[in-house]
């Protein structure tokens, strides 16, 4: 049977991974921006944390995604809830690293002047300094995002659905036509997210600001 | 106005200011220098609170400026800074207009202040107000960063070296305009700057800082005839050094004072690209010369866009307003002609009319420092 003959007999199948995919990483995405984005800010304005905080996100990065799966299935169980678990906390770092220095490399002169023509501090953080650092908080959700779909495919792993399960089944299998319908529609959809958010961070950016970053 | 009362700050051991107590009028333009680490700038940031002093008060308008909420207090105080800090993700209206946005005014009033204050640097609301600061030129961005902080009306405005980083010809430009605002608006301004000409050119009354101190406050005047102390005097020659070449005490003609950097444009000039060159060298008249170099007269960006049709000749505007000297013309001569006329500059010319240069109010201030301590050193 070819790719092609198996897509279309298996249309249904690839179709409901498909979207339980996206369901995890859209979901891991969005707890990661809850999170990080906050925390962030928090950071800028506690730097003498921000080292700690930024070390163990990294930690976490560093520890393999199975590991990760592995103590989630232990201390969850199987399904959805531990593989969105584990997924968030990979989100988190890329978003976080990008808030906090987008928002630390904010140019001095502007908070000083706007702190100096009368802005408090919320207003400062809101009008000022999250607008000019809007593009590289967006970048960081762009890298979480990317690579949140390619590891989401491990989430197979602990009966969490989504195209992983297509890889999974085909490499226990010993069948291409599995791997190849769960690895081609992961790496477009790979590719069409990280357009659409380049494309959002295009559209957010201030006018004003677009060409030269400052 | 604004008095202080024996203020003084520290950093751990570090004395940055010691004891100081001055009043200032309302009205009063007044500049703070001095070298590099003297205080000024603390002295600057003490008024709006955005650096708090150790011991001592400060009133204006006889309130005790601690008793006050220090964001209040900010929005009442105009603020300029020598990085611009106009902010990138707003257009020239949101900037200018940011101020009046956090007191909360209605919309149209804020669109109002916008225009009226856009006409008083000429520049026009339609072709600028939907701009970012990234698409003017550095003197346009200082203009809207003045204009930014005289949006609320305050009757105080503070300046932290506002034109130190623009070119001089921007910077002359610039100071001429701020002295007219401050008359006609009747603004206190307090100006600080480490440029004697720029003081001596601007303030009411100079303070002049050293270590904490304040060694002499006095008008440009009184300064310049009466140093209080070594340091001022050498301050003054030092910065005056700086600016030219040192002529001694021989006999000063105009030409020792021009500068020669002038820009010119030929009668033949189409009115739009006379305005594209006013406005990339931040300047509003330029000097117009005939075919065979010779000088005719002057045109101004206001005559070009009250009579000036698109795609003309300029010849038509040139007007022969400004006043001329000669180059070999004496210096006090010059002078005269200069503090009677209407302009803010006047046209130098060789023997044979063609444009030597030009001597602008700063450069008359030089060259009188120059005149009392030129042979100090």
């Amino acid at each position: 049977m070819s790719l092609i003959e198996f897509s279309l007999s298996s249309y249904n199948e690839v179709l409901k991974n498909l979207i339980r995919h996206v369901e995890l990483v859209g979901i891991s995405i969005l707890l990661g921006i809850l999170i990080s984005i906050p925390l962030g800010i928090f950071l800028t304005r506690h730097k003498r944390m921000a080292g700690l905080v930024l070390a163990l996100a990294g930690t976490i990065q560093t520890i393999p995604g199975l590991v990760m799966l592995g103590f989630a299935l232990i201390l969850i169980g199987i399904g959805m809830l531990p593989a969105i678990a584990v997924l968030t906390l990979y989100a988190i770092l890329p978003i976080l690293r990008n808030t906090y220095t987008g928002i630390t490399e904010v140019d001095k002169s502007y908070t000083e002047a706007s702190r100096g023509i009368g802005m408090t501090n919320m207003q400062t953080l809101f009008k000022v300094e999250i607008p000019i650092a809007l593009p590289t908080i967006i970048t960081g959700i762009r890298l979480s995002t990317v690579y949140i779909v390619s590891w989401a495919t491990l989430a197979g792993l602990i009966g969490a659905g989504g195209l992983g399960d297509l890889i999974w089944t085909g490499l226990s299998t010993y069948n291409t036509n599995y791997i190849l319908a769960g690895a081609i529609p992961s790496a477009i959809l790979a590719l069409i997210l990280n357009g659409l958010i380049g494309l959002l961070e295009k559209i957010l950016t201030p006018r004003g600001l677009r060409g030269s970053r400052v | 106005m604004i008095k202080f009362e024996n203020i003084s700050k520290s950093y751990g051991q570090t004395a940055i200011l010691k004891n100081i107590s001055f009043e200032i009028k309302q009205g009063e333009f007044v500049v703070l220098i001095g070298p590099s680490g003297c205080g000024k700038t603390t002295t600057l940031k003490t008024i709006n609170r955005l650096i708090e002093p150790n011991d001592g008060k400060i009133f204006i308008n006889g309130k005790d400026i601690t008793k006050e909420n220090p964001v209040e207090l900010r929005r009442t105080i105009g603020y300029v800074i020598q990085q611009i800090g106009l902010f990138p993700n707003m257009t020239v209206e949101q900037n200018i207009s940011v101020v009046p946005r956090l007191l909360k005014y209605p919309k149209q009033k804020c669109k109002e202040i916008v225009q009226d204050l856009l006409k008083l640097v000429d520049m026009p609301y339609e072709e600028n107000a939907h701009k970012y600061p990234s698409e003017l030129s550095g003197g346009q961005q200082q203009r809207i960063g003045v204009l930014r902080a005289l949006a609320a009306s305050p009757p105080i405005i503070l300046m932290d070296e506002p034109f130190g980083a623009l070119d001089p010809l921007t910077r002359d430009t610039l100071q001429e305009e701020i002295k007219q605002i401050q008359k006609k608006l009747k603004k206190t301004i307090v100006f600080v700057t480490h440029d004697m000409d720029e003081a001596l050119s601007l303030a009411d009354t100079i303070i002049f800082m050293d270590k904490g101190k304040i060694i002499q406050m006095a008008s440009p005047e009184e300064m310049l005839q009466n140093p209080g102390a070594p340091i001022i005097k050498s301050f003054l020659s030092k910065q005056i050094d700086n600016g030219s070449n040192g002529n001694g005490s021989q006999k000063l003609f105009a030409e020792d004072f021009m500068r020669t950097k002038v820009l010119k444009v030929p009668k033949t000039s189409r009115t739009l690209e006379c305005i594209k060159l006013m406005s990339s060298r931040d300047v509003n008249s330029l000097v117009v010369i005939n075919e065979d170099d010779t000088y005719l007269g002057t045109v101004t960006i206001e005559k070009i866009k009250e009579q000036g049709q698109p795609g003309k000749e300029i010849a038509d505007l040139v007007t022969a307003e400004v006043i001329t000297v000669g180059r070999k013309e004496a210096a006090q001569v010059a002078f005269d002609k200069l503090l009677s006329s209407e302009s803010s500059y006047v046209i130098v010319l060789n023997d044979n009319q063609t444009v030597a240069g030009l001597i602008t109010r700063t450069s008359m201030a030089k060259a009188l420092g120059e005149a009392l301590w030129g042979e100090v050193q």
